[in-house]
């Protein structure tokens, strides 16, 4: 009930922040040019839509998790609203949990709502409303709910500017991550390689949530996929939350 | 009497500054308030009142000893469950209205919706802010902020409540109003610690204080035995006669108009000062004796250390 209550806070304050709206007007646009996009280029013109569309809603849901997510526990310190939220019985991992869960829901919220814009401009070109693009859109979901908790950690001790950037690094590195495994299987065994292979163990590989390509352009996944890559979300997200409330339970509010 | 709230040897320490620096904030403090008292916290700025108050809510980690708060340790954040707090400076999210911003503190108390609908009006009426109950916090005043933050204080029916200067940013007629409504929780059997730089609230409303000074407890106990009932010296008033008419009887204050404020030490001249006033046909205006204050008390303790 607690964790429901700092949710909803959450929700109103992040549904306040013009920033979320602006991102999704550009999230929208985005979706609308890729038909524009389609009549300028050669090819398979609804693959391009699907194609810049998912991009689209990635890229700007991306930046909503991160730009949102860093400024929500800054605030509360900054703002000293947090001195009469802790002063009730909560416990700090619940007011984390609260905050991460509201804008997963704020999140959830403007992903639907591009989603939709999406879906509907699909079907003014193919006449059928596809499932397997809402399979795409679910994954995207997913990534950026391990993103908000990154966005949750950094923020829990840091500024929003070095938050952000943090954060960004982390999707970005998380994105190219799968590279090393390239790497790998050129290098020679040695010193160096395992360096590589312990690297790529602890670095995101955010390309486990990507299945764009496979759902564009109508290739078979295997179902094993679905769930080691939801699975590794939901483990990812629970380690980057766990140590946010570490860190959060060790600081002074001055 | 068991205790409301024990603090026992709390230390605090801050690293400031770009070459980080050690500041002791709290050198080992110790005191008790006792269930069902109001104890008044004094100190000048920068003492460690509020940093004493952060630690005890939790909103601060202390580097040594001990907190409980009803006999349980204040880290437990259950401890908190029967307190309520009101910050110095009202930091409230300011979208809110007051309803829904006392709906938000009532959740995180797990209050129910039937208790809820019952308490939550109430409480509006409590501090007067019944028909401002719909607007947005942001266009509040500080003086209803301040009852606004008094009525989330207390949404939990608490059975002690912390205010950390309850009476800042009120104008005269608020300030008695919060000062009659922390009178009622002592009626209510509430414990009441409080903060305050208005010396005469404290010692209108207190049963016991303490003083920090520099982060150490300098002077704790009750209030009737801290301030003494000896006169200090007797004011009176006079008008008609000149202040040299009281040479040697008292010192002259000021002297305005036609009226003179003699400041008389010994309690013995205080009835020569009344006849020579009878015999010269002068006017007695006002006589009173000024026993020892809390600001006597607070003053000369803060001066010494």
């Amino acid at each position: 009930m607690k964790i429901g209550a700092i949710a909803g806070i959450t929700f109103k304050e992040a549904k306040r922040d013009r920033i979320l709206y602006l991102l999704f007007f550009f999230a929208a646009l985005g979706i609308v040019a890729a038909r524009v996009l389609a009549v300028l280029t050669v090819g398979d013109r609804v693959k391009i839509i699907k194609d810049v569309g998912l991009a689209s809603i990635s890229i700007f849901g991306v930046l909503m998790a991160i730009l949102i997510g860093t400024g929500l526990v800054y605030k509360e310190i900054d703002k000293k609203t947090i001195f009469t939220l802790l002063s009730k019985p909560v416990h700090r991992a619940e007011f984390i949990l609260g905050k991460f869960l509201g804008l997963v829901v704020t999140l959830f919220v403007m992903t639907s709502a591009m989603a939709l814009i999406f879906l509907a401009i699909v079907y003014a070109h193919t006449l059928k409303i596809e499932g397997s693009l809402l399979v795409a859109v679910a994954y995207i979901f997913l990534e950026l709910v391990l993103i908000t908790a990154v966005a949750i950690l950094f923020s829990s001790f840091s500024t929003p500017i070095l938050s952000s950037l943090f954060a960004l690094a982390f999707t970005l590195i998380g994105h190219l991550s799968w590279g090393l495994e390239l790497i790998i299987r050129k290098m020679r065994p040695g010193a160096g390689r395992t360096l590589v292979q312990g690297l790529y163990q602890v670095l995101p590989d955010l390309e486990n949530f990507n299945f764009k390509t496979e759902v564009v352009h109508g290739l078979p996944i295997p179902p094993g996929i679905y769930l080691s890559a939801f699975l590794y979300g939901v483990c990812y997200t629970a380690f980057i939350l766990g140590l946010a409330v570490l860190i959060f339970r060790r600081r002074d509010f001055i | 009497m068991a205790d409301a709230i024990r603090i026992e040897k709390l230390q605090k320490r801050f690293r400031v500054g770009f070459i980080p620096k050690t500041r002791e904030i709290l050198k080992g403090i110790t005191f008790s308030v006792r269930e069902g008292e109001t104890f008044g916290y004094l100190g000048p700025n920068g003492a460690g009142k509020t940093t004493t108050i952060k630690c005890l809510l939790g909103l601060i980690r202390p580097d040594a000893g001990t907190i409980a708060i009803f006999d349980r340790p204040h880290s437990q954040p259950q401890s908190r469950a029967a307190l309520g707090f009101l910050p110095e400076n009202p930091y409230f999210y300011d979208y809110l209205t007051a309803r829904e911003f006392l709906a938000f503190t009532a959740d995180l108390f797990g209050l129910g919706r039937a208790e809820k609908d019952q308490r939550i009006p109430r409480l509006l009426k409590l501090v007067g802010l019944e028909r401002a109950a719909d607007l947005p916090l942001r266009k509040y005043s500080r003086g209803m902020l301040q009852r606004a933050g008094l009525a989330q204080a207390l949404v939990n029916d608490p059975k002690l409540v912390v205010l950390d200067e309850p009476l800042g940013g009120m104008d005269p007629l608020g300030r008695k109003e919060i000062r009659d409504i922390i009178v009622r929780f002592k009626d209510e059997g509430k414990t009441v610690f409080f903060t305050s730089h208005i010396l005469q609230d404290i010692e209108m409303i207190c049963d016991r204080v303490a003083i920090i000074v520099g982060g150490r407890i300098v002077k704790e106990g009750g209030l009737r035995d801290l301030i003494s009932e000896k006169v200090l010296f007797t004011e009176v008033t006079v008008s008609g006669l000149p202040a040299q008419t009281f040479e040697g009887l008292g010192e002259s204050v000021t002297t305005r108009d036609d009226r003179v404020l003699l400041r008389v030490y010994d309690e013995a001249r205080v009835d020569e000062v009344v006849g020579l006033v009878r015999d010269r046909k002068g006017r007695l205006i006002s006589l009173s004796p000024r026993t020892e204050t809390l600001e006597d008390i607070f003053v000369d303790t803060v001066t010494r250390t």
